[in-house]
């Protein structure tokens, strides 16, 4: 028999740790595999940098924080609560300063949001280049915020209604700045102070950030503390000579706001082949859009030549991970596995070749093609492209 | 509906952090600055990641050149190339740089690091002077490079509707392999060849033991033996001061004294005197990981040489400063470092 049955085990006869060993926990030692990680070298220093979450190792739809990608422009800082404060000027009837105890005294709303940097998927436009899920599409989480509606902030200072746009800030040395459109600020932005129920990490921005529900990461603002109405856009760095995509015509567009619906296999990848003998196979992963709720999600086993519809773990939530399922059999056959994401849009997540035809290869951000893993007959899987 | 909190904003608040500037020159303050004053501000605090000449030093962004290159392959992105306007490159400056010191530049010094980009770029020329005057005159070659966001109209009409369920294609083939490009982090890849060679063929479980974990490698102890600090004569308080100030250029990157961290490069703490490449947490370059490995120790004579010219003396060294030109100077910042030598 298995020993690991037939003998009584240390941990069935001795003890384990009492309740005040970790007051604040940490994954088990065996997790340590599910981490970040980063990929040096596409960035000149890790502190102005991005790395990836291990979407290939997690399920359901929730990101825990821990290992949620992060991306700094001038590293993550410290900011105390205290030290928070937040103003709203320019174009208001009084310009108001915050303290953190004032935000926890408006009405407050929790929502279910993911958060996708621009640039994911952005190594692999001219070529398959990264070797696993993690790094091809983990430039993304999805939690649940709590935090006050910045329309309610914006209201608090009487803003000018014909104003058209508000510029928002954060408090590090990067000063990194967005405009933002005011029918989008007035529409579903939050002020946010909590993540999951648990305060903000310091590296997403603790105590204060922006939440700007399916438009590009580098918008939600961290360290938040500046909010100005304005009657113009800054045109910044940030959204002049980053994040606008440069057409193969050598045009760029700009102002490419919103995350289109995309979707992904976690598993079978690269990084999570496929461990377990011949039999039953789940093949799971994860799909969002960012103009609304996924509706569907299609696998192909073959390439994309025959698809069928996988099974989504709860109906699609506007601007939120869904979580998909295919219960299926794998009896050592290689496969050319793919999914495609539908919104309730009608829009459908476009391949490599459709995106390189009115895109070219130099856009850098807003890559949602169709993701190829081959699976070989040992389970391995890698990152291909097919015709 | 009102909830009566918060308190109104100071003037002098708003003036403390509203600095944002626009394309049409709201928010610019008054002031000037010439492509001569902004050559040396470049060289002293801009130069260390964008290189003298602006045209990038290692990862770090490029400001000149490209002009010219957007519609090609990997197309060269920079202020002259690619940027709409100058009040995006005068706002950027005065708010986020220097990277590690930002907001220390004054107007005037702004105004000569942008005229200095400008000219770098062959925009302007080497007796140009900047100044909120004539900045909004200067158009950049990109400027109508930009169209606002289309997709609704090139892109959602094209990939809306039912989509193909069966008999999509004729034949599929594999066009590209991920493997074949081979750049996904080390230690990934190399857990991966462990697991591989466990997971096909069990018996070969101690061979896979033997496959270097890339992430193993790194981690190891550099230089296991602890070299011992050198015997040091008291040191000059008058050029420890001094070399405090010079050190003002090594501080975008580094950190020295109590609570110092590894930022771009490593802190500095008890440094001299030992092995070279030793701090913990720090990503050294190969070539100074093997001049490590080789036994290099920072003494008086190896700093020395390495502060004069660092990529002469370690080639391939991730330290991208140009050196200090004055032997005072590196006397002066390594007795700095010396009061920091534990």
């Amino acid at each position: 028999g298995d020993p690991l049955i037939t003998e009584v085990q240390q941990w069935a006869r001795g003890l384990g740790e009492g309740v005040d060993a970790t007051p604040y926990g940490l994954p088990i030692r065996f997790e340590t595999d599910v981490v970040r990680r980063n990929v040096p070298w596409l960035t000149a220093d890790p502190i102005s940098s991005i790395n990836f979450t291990p979407i290939h190792a997690l399920d359901g739809t929730i990101t825990p924080q821990g290992c949620a990608f992060e991306r700094h422009h001038s590293g993550a800082i410290e900011l105390s609560k205290d030290d928070y404060r937040l103003m709203i000027n320019g174009l208001v009837d009084t310009p108001l300063v915050f303290t953190y105890a004032d935000l926890e005294r408006f009405p407050r709303q929790t929502h279910v949001y993911f958060c996708e940097c621009a640039a994911n998927t952005g190594m692999e436009w001219a070529g398959a280049q990264l070797n696993g899920a993690q790094f091809t599409h983990g430039m993304i989480h999805n939690m649940e915020y709590t935090g006050i509606p910045l329309r309610t902030l914006l209201e608090e200072a009487g803003f000018d209604t014909s104003a058209k746009w508000v510029y928002v800030e954060g408090a590090d040395a990067s000063s990194n700045g967005r405009s933002i459109p005011m029918e989008k600020a007035l529409d579903d932005v939050l002020v946010a102070f909590k993540a999951n129920g648990e305060a903000l990490r310091k590296e997403h921005g603790y105590p204060v950030r922006l939440v700007v529900p399916g438009w590009e990461g580098n918008m939600w603002v961290k360290w938040l503390r500046r909010i100005e109405v304005a009657d113009a856009p800054v045109e910044s760095r940030e959204e002049t000579s980053k994040y606008t995509d440069t057409l193969a015509n050598g045009v760029s567009r700009k102002w490419t706001w919103v995350m289109d619906a995309k979707s992904i296999i976690t598993s079978p990848s690269p990084q999570a082949p496929i461990r377990h003998g011949h039999g039953p196979l789940v093949i799971t992963g994860l799909a969002w859009s960012g103009r609304g709720a996924i509706s569907r999600v299609d696998i192909s086993k073959d390439g994309g030549k025959t698809w069928e519809t996988a099974r989504l773990a709860k109906p699609g939530e506007k601007m939120a991970l869904t979580r998909f399922y295919l219960d299926t059999t794998w009896n050592g056959e290689e496969m050319l596995l793919q999914a495609r994401a539908m919104d309730e849009t009608g829009y459908v997540q476009p391949t490599k070749a459709q995106l390189r035809e009115v895109r070219g290869e130099n856009s850098i951000y807003h890559n949602n093609c169709i993701q190829t893993w081959w699976v070989q007959s040992n389970g391995e899987a890698e990152n291909v492209e097919v015709s | 509906e009102k909830f009566g909190l918060g308190r109104p904003a100071a003037p002098d608040e708003i003036a403390a952090w509203d600095h944002d500037v626009n394309p049409e020159g709201v928010g610019l303050p008054v002031g000037s600055g010439s492509v001569e004053d902004g050559e040396a501000l470049f060289g002293d605090y801009c130069a260390i990641c964008h290189g003298d000449f602006a045209e990038g030093v290692d990862n770090w962004p490029k400001l000149a050149g490209g002009q010219g290159t957007l519609d090609h392959k990997d197309p060269l992105k920079t202020v002259g190339s690619y940027w709409p306007h100058v009040t995006t490159t005068w706002d950027y400056v005065n708010r986020s740089m220097p990277f590690g010191n930002a907001q220390t530049l004054t107007v005037d010094e702004v105004y000569a690091v942008v005229a200095y980009i400008l000219y770098s770029n062959d925009l302007v020329e080497d007796d140009f002077v900047l100044s909120n005057e004539n900045l909004l005159d200067i158009e950049l070659p990109n400027k109508d490079g930009f169209i606002i966001d289309d997709r609704a109209e090139s892109e959602y009409s094209k990939w809306s509707g039912e989509p193909c369920m069966t008999d999509c294609k004729d034949k599929v083939e594999i066009t590209m392999r991920a493997m074949v490009l081979d750049v996904t982090p080390e230690e990934t890849k190399a857990r991966k060849v462990q697991e591989l060679v466990k997971s096909t063929n069990p018996r070969n479980a101690a061979a896979a033991e033997a496959v270097p974990a890339a992430a193993e490698a790194t981690t190891e102890a550099p230089a296991a033996e602890e070299a011992k600090p050198e015997e040091t004569a008291a040191l000059d308080p008058a050029l420890v001061a001094k070399g405090e100030t010079v050190f003002k250029k090594c501080a975008a990157c580094h950190q020295v004294g109590e609570g110092a961290k590894n930022k771009v490069g490593p802190m500095l703490n008890a440094v001299f005197g030992h092995p070279a490449g030793a701090v913990e947490g720090f990503g050294y370059s190969k070539q100074l990981k093997a001049a490590a490995e080789g036994g290099l120790v920072w003494d008086d004579a190896t700093l020395a040489e390495f502060l004069a010219k660092p990529r002469d003396y370690i080639k391939g060294t991730k330290m991208s400063f140009n050196g200090l030109k004055k032997d005072e100077e590196i006397a002066a910042v390594i007795a700095y470092l010396k009061s920091f030598a534990q």
